[in-house]
């Protein structure tokens, strides 16, 4: 029974973090529908940001925290001018592989700088978040990173709803020409989003880096992670989005413990077959209804 | 006789015939001999063994690199598992070869058939969906055969892998990289054939207007779940082919070269080279083969220096970096690849001096 217990406790702590590095990948897809195969570099570099912050230079943690946002904003921005401010206008498949692309090169430049080997933060989370649950123990990253999921929801729910830069995001989302022709600034929501989408994936990232260690390689498979967990949420739902991590993280976690460790990785993978077969817009998904 | 066709004054077609012609003019058809006679008369005996096992491989990544332009430059889906149906191809060709002692052409086939096949599955549950959803599903392909490779012990012998006896073909001992080029050769210029045709028939022409546009294509009575399935079986069995004819070249197949990087490899193959244009697929694979090697000569020349070795390692990773680098370069400025680049130079001579 313990071992039950414990296999829940890891498999919905993994299962956060798979549900937040969703997030930074369902801001993107929710206000371009473009699907992000530069997400895991995108977690690595805000990691990688707050490591030269924290660590390298010494900053007090709430100034480089602070930084690490400010910095991936304004990176967000620069990405988005260079390399995909040009295709604006341009079949989606062209932007998906300009983030293949990007992706890549991403990867090479941070392992050029940084090389593959795992680094790590210095501790720093208050241990009074730990929660401690009969036999059952919870670390205080995993507390924080419910946290932060939970808040994420929240911000995010209301700002795709009701502000009017959501609502111009989810227009250019559904229908790129025909917000462009209602006089929809596409250029400015582009930049915006994708400058979000690096902040939020930067703060995914630094909480993957307190848990794990930083490593270029596992954050950008963690970033492959991703589609098994948004598939079965629904690709635009970000309540689905954790949801989904949660159970993607159970099924795996459970897995590794009752069978066998080499099925732990594919697992999630399987899981997102059967559900293209079974419920193709997932559990929350926007369901496209077309008819010619 | 019939009377010799030159380009015309202006660009315009009298005929559909003349619309559908794959040589507009007669000299395209002697170009096109003169370079079949190069390539199997000239090449392979002037060239040194190295020049020859970088052509078979050029060879090799081009088949496959035709199948994906049919399925992303006509049909608009994205595939990121290319490199493992590559890898089913080349595994059930030398499950074949050790253990059946199949003959050379029917494992290729059989590979080609196999590969099709598992494409067929993984793009079923896909392709009715609107959107790049096929793009997820073979991600998840790409891993899951990844798995099998590696745990399927008594088929795939692990991560120990297959040791394929030498081929041979009416006879011929098809071991030396010499006569297996002509095999490559002969297969890629059959593929491109069929290729090339493929664009003209009712199914090639369904392909493209999916690709422009789904909705109209289906408002005309196009099946669309139908021609995307097929488009992708069809370039499955390219890969798969090119897969089986890898296993016979390199005698000995282990599950690491059919990663996801092999995968993300072909697609920078065709991007590179030009989405929705033959020629394009083949200037690709040449490209990257060739940007691969002179990394790699660099990289070991940086070893052998030895009071550089440290350089070599933080270097290794600039390989990606130039990857990414001409990917994101060639969509930004020139989203048609190196084939569009050919055709600006060509008629740049063709139309020399008055190019206006």
């Amino acid at each position: 029974m313990d071992f039950f217990l414990q296999l829940l406790v890891n498999g919905i702590s993994l299962g956060l973090l798979y549900a937040l590095s969703a997030l930074g990948f369902v801001m993107i897809f929710k206000s371009s529908s473009v699907l992000n195969l530069a997400h895991g570099e995108l977690l690595a570099i805000g990691a990688f940001l707050f490591l030269v912050f924290s660590t390298w230079a010494r900053l007090p943690i709430i100034l480089a925290f602070g930084l690490t946002l400010v910095g991936t904003f304004a990176l967000g921005f620069v990405v988005e001018r260079l390399f995909l401010r040009p295709l604006i206008g341009e079949n989606l498949i062209e932007v998906i592989m300009m983030t293949l692309g990007l992706g890549i090169m991403f990867r090479g430049l941070l392992l050029f700088i940084f090389g593959g080997d795992i680094h790590s933060y210095p501790d720093f989370l208050p241990k009074s978040l730990t929660i401690q649950w009969g036999a059952v123990q919870i670390p205080s990253v995993n507390v924080a990173t419910f946290i932060i999921g939970i808040l994420f929801l929240v911000i995010f729910g209301f700002f795709f709803k009701y502000s009017s830069q959501g609502i111009y995001m989810r227009s250019v989302a559904d229908n790129q020409p025909a917000a462009l022709s209602l006089g929809v600034h596409v250029r400015r929501v582009f930049a915006l989003s994708w400058a979000i989408a690096f902040i939020v994936a930067a703060m995914s990232g630094i909480v993957l880096g307190i848990i794990n260690g930083i490593n270029v390689h596992e954050l950008s498979a963690i970033g492959l992670k991703v589609f098994p967990v948004v598939i079965l949420g629904g690709l635009d739902s970000i309540g689905g989005a954790i949801l989904g991590g949660i159970i993607i993280g159970l099924i795996e976690t459970f897995t590794g413990g009752y069978f066998s460790t080499a099925l732990k990785e594919i697992i999630p993978y399987i899981v997102l077959i059967f559900i293209l077969m079974v419920k193709p817009y997932g559990l929350f998904g926007l369901v496209e209804i077309e008819r010619v | 006789m019939r009377k010799l066709r030159f380009h015309p004054c202006g660009n315009f077609k009298e005929t559909y015939e003349e619309e559908l012609a794959i040589f507009e003019t007669d000299f395209g058809r002697l170009w096109m001999l003169i370079g079949i006679v190069l390539l199997f008369g000239v090449i392979p005996f002037v060239s040194s063994p190295y020049i020859l096992y970088v052509l078979n491989i050029i060879g090799i990544y081009s088949i496959a690199a035709v199948g994906l332009n049919i399925l992303t430059g006509y049909t608009g889906q994205i595939s990121l598992g290319h490199g493992a149906f590559f890898g089913v191809g080349a595994y059930t060709a030398a499950i074949l070869a050790s253990k059946a002692h199949s003959p050379f052409l029917l494992s290729l086939l059989a590979a080609g058939v196999m590969t099709a096949a598992v494409g067929f599955i993984f793009g079923l549950p896909s392709s009715r969906l609107k959107h790049l959803y096929l793009l997820i599903a073979t991600l998840a392909g790409q891993f899951i055969m990844e798995y099998v490779f590696v745990n399927w012990e008594s088929m795939t012998g692990g991560a120990e892998g297959i040791v394929v006896m030498g081929a041979s073909l009416f006879g011929l001992d098809l071991g030396n990289d010499r006569t297996f080029y002509f095999v490559i050769f002969a297969f890629l210029v059959l593929m491109i054939w069929i290729a090339v045709n493929l664009k003209r028939t009712r199914y090639g022409r369904a392909f493209i207007a999916i690709r422009d546009n789904d909705r109209a294509a289906e408002g005309m009575g196009i099946p669309i779940f139908r021609y995307k399935l097929l488009s992708f079986a069809i370039s499955s069995f390219y890969a798969g082919l090119a897969g089986a004819l890898f296993a016979y070249f390199t005698m000995s197949i282990t599950p690491e070269p059919f990663n996801l990087w092999l995968s993300i490899e072909f697609i920078a193959m065709i991007i590179i080279g030009g989405l929705g244009s033959i020629p394009g697929s083949i200037f690709g694979t040449a490209f990257i083969v060739i940007l691969n090697e002179l990394l790699s000569h660099v990289t070991e020349y940086l070893m052998n220096v030895g009071a550089s070795e440290g350089m070599a390692i933080t270097i290794a990773p600039l390989r990606e970096f130039v990857f990414g680098l001409a990917i994101v370069l060639f969509i930004i400025y020139e989203p048609k690849g190196i084939a569009e680049v050919w055709r600006v130079v060509r008629s740049s001579f063709r139309l020399w001096p008055f190019s206006y």
